[in-house]
């Protein structure tokens, strides 16, 4: 994956900004910047985690919402009992969502096309009803949390700080994207995209890539749900609502599929269009809901596949 | 055992309910190998129709005479806007824009018609039960059993027996090959997505007077048609039948005899919860039991 | 290729333009009010009518709250908790809201409470009911003009025990289905015939429906608000069950539903603390200003958000408007007359309102339609049970 001069001036800008939008908040006395933009970012996580899978490895998971609420759970119920302390609830929600996309893997992943969609889609149905059903948590109710703790010193509770540390995943994740698109399973994984049959003759097990590729992508977005528990302070079964699976896989697609950094530029847009329409009028979804097709129609490439593939003085 | 008998027949009327509802999508899943996330908006719309159609005269039939080219019309807006410009496309975008399909159609039958639900009574005549044996049943469902089986025999006849049929099945295995025979398959394809929508929107109008038809109503229907779908092999109409049943006959005696059974099983405190939790989630394990060793369901449809 | 240069264009000019902070335009003198409920889809009923409600009473307070000028913000949770937030935050954040009001789900309400509170903003539920605000989290600056969630199927139980005896008992497989449950129990201790926690989003009712019949009740009591209610009514009249017993409910049937249940409503009994029927003038005048303002009846959810906008007013009035005297707002809220459609009612210790419920039973009109009749008093100066493990005195 190469990046032109734009992209990546683009992409310095955009870091610069997110880096210093606490200090600037804090001067305005805007201090809803930091939810909104640290929602944006959580976000974009989960959906470059979902891209990876989608985008890269042309699996169509519409259930990808289901390890938003793992990884929250995860935060939750270890909060319930009274343990805050974040280097144990991190791993556990990475861990536990890697080990449940794992299952949900093996047996999704035995079916392809339409199959995979609907399956994908009833597994996060299943983990639904399942929150739903656990009373002790809550249930449908929700359970409001206490933020986790890394150090003493570093005060989640402060929203600057947590800001910090959901720019710092963010920034982490990408880099590990990075890096994994661009190694050898990477490539057999964009390859078993392509042509799974191709894959198979030059003796790539793609059942086992794509699991793999599955996981990852699973534990990554249960890290997502790590912060979006912190970051309000509550788990509720609706995060792994289909619906929600739906509008991660929008924020791909708004942002660019298969690239690395548009799911960044598709939360932000999702996320913000919503909050501006929605404050316009209550039938909002009238107006949403014709904008997404003709997006899908008309804009496929995303808002990161518009920037021009290479320098102008390049050709 | 008659109680037993009498939810077995429950299942088996909810079950013909979920083949009326996956009918039409199985097929448009099937020969169009297109995902359709807004059937179940046009199963609501259907509904509405119906609801509509029946405050204006007063009448079932009259308004369902008046809802089928009502549903038609729309499944054929629909399919002319939007789908056709994504048969070449993958799944992922017809999944998307089906999804911004169903939010407009949520929030569009509320502007139309507000957000309260709307009325639609039992006719008169089929108001009352009908004794079965000594078995009080809803005459209304019995009607939906034969409405049911009705459209599975004309759905079986028309695929198996007829030109159209032919075309569809042809369509379904080899598109490419049957075009350059010279077969208009775009037409084909309007006409299959118009049957779509019409079946979804008879199951609106079949729905209507026991369910509540308000918006966000087609949804949970939509699951359940996937899960149905999944069973029985997409494209497959025997299949759809067959699944429907298992998994209406799975929910209906699982949600009535799971609690209960568990209850002898593990102490009260945790069967009272897992119990009912269990049974909402049994057709789901269901569905996950068939893949796991068919994963093209059951009825896998010839050629894909 | 234009088309789509447009519309890229257009997305980063939202874009941007959301993330340019506006300078928010904050005048001393003037209220502002943060609304909040989940207005999408079926649902979206209960969020609309609390909405309109309130809205009215502004209307007829001439646009003042309290005597100031009033701006009222509207946010649609979008029935999430997670939006709850994420709208909370903006109110409280960028909006600088003095008071919040509305929020229907307890999920949504248990998420967002902490948001005010902790920034010291009056938040007053106007419907949901969750039993956390009565009791251990309670607070000075937590108001609701609702009801906790267990009053109303007490209320049910109390019915029970007077007039009835063994009952089946269908309620939903979560939180708010087994408070309702508790909350019924609470009063009734007669025998139970049978019980059934169905899913969520419930539609098909003839296994509960058979499993009612084999248990042979004298009459059932369910909780299945919205469309579930709605289909449990119509599936129980088409059983034939109708001829045998009665169907008790809480939130299933109220006035702005009763066009969409038709005769299937007719013979249906429920509690609520509106008596929908009284002919106090403030009770006469709402119905009368709702319906000529909205072309619909007015619900229970409109009367909660109607008194929510009058308690907000007689708050700011009994602090002669200074909206930073948060004790004697505080003060006047507690002890406020409001004239509320429900009648009069005063709030507990936990700020809670001790109020009335009522019998009403759905009958046919001369026309053969239903229409909502109040059939008594069940419960006089209600206190909800969870006031005592609340520790604020006043």
């Amino acid at each position: 994956m190469k990046l032109n001069r734009i992209k990546v001036w683009l992409l310095v800008t955009v870091s610069g900004l997110l880096l210093v939008t606490p200090p600037i908040a804090l001067v305005l006395d805007e201090p809803f910047y930091l939810t909104v933009i640290g929602r944006i970012m959580i976000f974009a996580i989960a959906a470059l985690s979902l891209d990876l899978i989608l985008g890269f490895g042309g699996m169509i998971s519409l259930g990808h919402a289901a390890y938003l609420g793992i990884g929250a759970y995860a935060v939750g119920i270890l909060s319930f009992y009274g343990i805050n302390n974040a280097w144990l609830q991190l791993p556990v929600a990475i861990f536990g969502s890697a080990i449940v996309a794992f299952i949900i893997g093996i047996i999704c992943l035995r079916t392809s096309g339409i199959y995979f969609i609907m399956i994908t889609l009833a597994m996060t149905q299943l983990l639904y009803f399942l929150g739903i059903s656990l009373e002790t948590y809550g249930g449908d109710d929700g359970l409001p949390i206490d933020r986790s703790i890394f150090f003493e010193a570093f005060d989640l509770g402060d929203e600057t700080n947590l800001y910090y540390l959901i720019f710092a995943f963010l920034v982490i994740i990408t880099l590990f994207s990075w890096r994994l698109i661009n190694s050898r399973f990477g490539v057999v994984i964009r390859g078993a995209q392509e042509n799974e049959m191709r894959m198979h003759a030059i003796g790539f097990s793609t059942f086992r890539y794509k699991l793999l590729a599955f996981t990852i992508a699973g534990s990554m977005c249960g890290l997502s749900g790590f912060l979006y528990a912190n970051l309000n302070e509550f788990v509720t079964p609706e995060y792994m609502h289909w619906f929600r699976s739906g509008e991660i896989m929008i924020m791909v697609l708004v942002g660019g599929m298969g690239t690395l950094f548009g799911p960044l530029f598709g939360a932000a847009a999702y996320l913000l269009f919503e909050e501006i329409i929605s404050g316009w009028t209550e039938h909002w979804m009238v107006i949403f809901g014709p904008l997404l097709v003709l997006l899908v129609l008309f804009a496929k490439k995303g808002l990161w596949g518009f920037l021009p593939d290479r320098d102008q003085n390049d050709a | 055992m008659t109680l037993f008998l009498e939810q077995l027949l429950n299942g088996m009327q909810f079950g013909v309910f979920l083949f009326l509802v996956s009918a039409g999508l199985t097929l448009v899943l099937g020969i169009m190998n297109v995902v359709n996330l807004a059937h179940g908006s046009l199963y609501m719309l259907g509904a509405y129709f119906a609801a509509t159609f029946y405050a204006w005269t007063g009448s079932l039939w009259i308004a369902f005479f008046l809802m089928v080219p009502s549903s038609l019309l729309i499944g054929i807006i629909v399919e002319v806007v939007t789908l056709r410009r994504l048969y070449s496309r993958d799944h992922m975008d017809q999944v998307l824009v089906t999804f911004g399909l169903i939010l407009f159609f949520n929030e569009g039958v509320k502007l139309i018609w507000g957000a309260e639900a709307q009325y639609m009574p039992i006719p008169e005549s089929l108001s009352d039960p009908t004794q079965i044996f000594d078995i009080p049943y809803p005459t209304y469902r019995l009607v939906i059993i034969g409405v049911g089986l009705l459209v599975a025999a004309v759905l079986y006849i028309l695929i198996s027996r007829t030109k159209t049929g032919m075309l569809i099945r042809a369509g379904a295995s080899n598109g490419p090959m049957i075009r350059a025979l010279g077969v208009n398959i775009r037409l084909l394809y309007t006409i299959i997505f118009g049957m779509g929508a019409f079946l979804a929107g008879l199951a609106g109008l079949m729905a209507g007077p026991i369910l509540s038809v308000e918006s966000g109503m087609g949804e949970e229907m939509l699951i359940l048609a996937f899960v149905v779908i999944v069973i029985g092999g997409i494209g497959s109409i025997r299949g759809a039948l067959v699944a429907s049943i298992l998994v209406g006959v799975f929910d209906v005696v699982g949600r009535s005899y799971l609690p209960d059974l568990l209850l002898r099983v593990v102490p009260s405190d945790i069967a009272e919860t897992a119990g009912p939790a269990l049974a909402s989630m049994l057709i789901y394990l269901l569905m996950i039991l068939v893949l796991f060793f068919r994963p093209e369901g059951l009825f896998p449809a010839g050629g894909r | 290729m234009k088309m789509k240069l447009i519309m890229a264009a257009s997305l980063l000019a939202a874009t941007s333009l959301a993330t340019v902070p506006q300078p928010s335009v904050a005048q001393d003198n003037e209220v502002r009010v943060g609304f909040m409920a989940g207005f999408p889809g079926g649902r979206g009923i209960y969020g609309r009518d609390q909405r309109d409600g309130f809205l009215l009473a502004l209307d007829q307070l001439g646009g003042k709250l309290g005597g100031l000028p009033t701006k009222i913000i509207i946010g649609d949770t979008q029935h999430k908790p997670d939006v709850g937030r994420q709208v909370m935050s903006k109110f409280l954040k960028k909006d600088k809201v003095h008071f919040v009001a509305g929020i229907t789900w307890s999920n949504v309400l248990a998420a967002v409470y902490k948001q005010a509170l902790k920034n010291k903003t009056f938040l007053i539920s106007t419907n949901a009911g969750w039993s956390g605000m009565d009791g251990k989290h309670c607070n000075p600056y937590f108001f609701r003009s609702s009801w906790n969630n267990d009053a109303t199927p007490e209320a049910m139980g109390k019915l029970f025990q007077a007039e009835l005896d063994n009952v089946y008992l269908l309620s939903a497989n979560y939180q708010a289905g087994k408070d309702m449950l508790t909350g019924f129990l609470r009063h009734y201790k007669g025998k139970i015939a049978g019980r059934t926690l169905y899913k969520l989003g419930n539609s098909d009712w003839a296994a509960e429906l058979t499993k009612i019949r084999a248990a042979k009740p004298g009459a059932i009591f369910a909780f299945a608000p919205g469309g579930m209610g709605l289909s449990l009514l119509k599936q129980f009249n088409a059983s034939g069950l109708n001829k045998t017993m009665k169907l008790y409910t809480v939130f299933a049937v109220d006035w702005m539903m009763l066009k969409a249940y038709g005769k299937a409503a007719i013979g249906n009994i429920h509690t609520s603390f509106w008596d929908a029927d009284s002919n106090s003038p403030a009770n006469v005048r709402f119905k009368r200003d709702y319906a000529n303002k909205y072309k619909r009846p007015a619900s229970m959810f409109a009367v909660q958000g109607y008194d929510a906008a009058l308690l907000i007013n007689l708050g700011i009035r009994g602090a002669s408007g200074n909206l930073k005297d948060h004790d004697s707002i505080r003060a006047a809220m507690r002890t406020a007359s409001i004239d509320s459609p429900r009648g009069g009612f005063i709030y507990n210790n936990n700020h809670s309102p001790i109020q009335n419920y009522y019998k009403r039973e759905v009958v046919a009109d001369a026309d053969g339609n239903p229409k909502i009749v109040t059939r008594g008093t069940v419960f006089r100066g209600h206190k909800d049970a969870y006031h005592k493990l609340c520790k604020m005195q006043w």
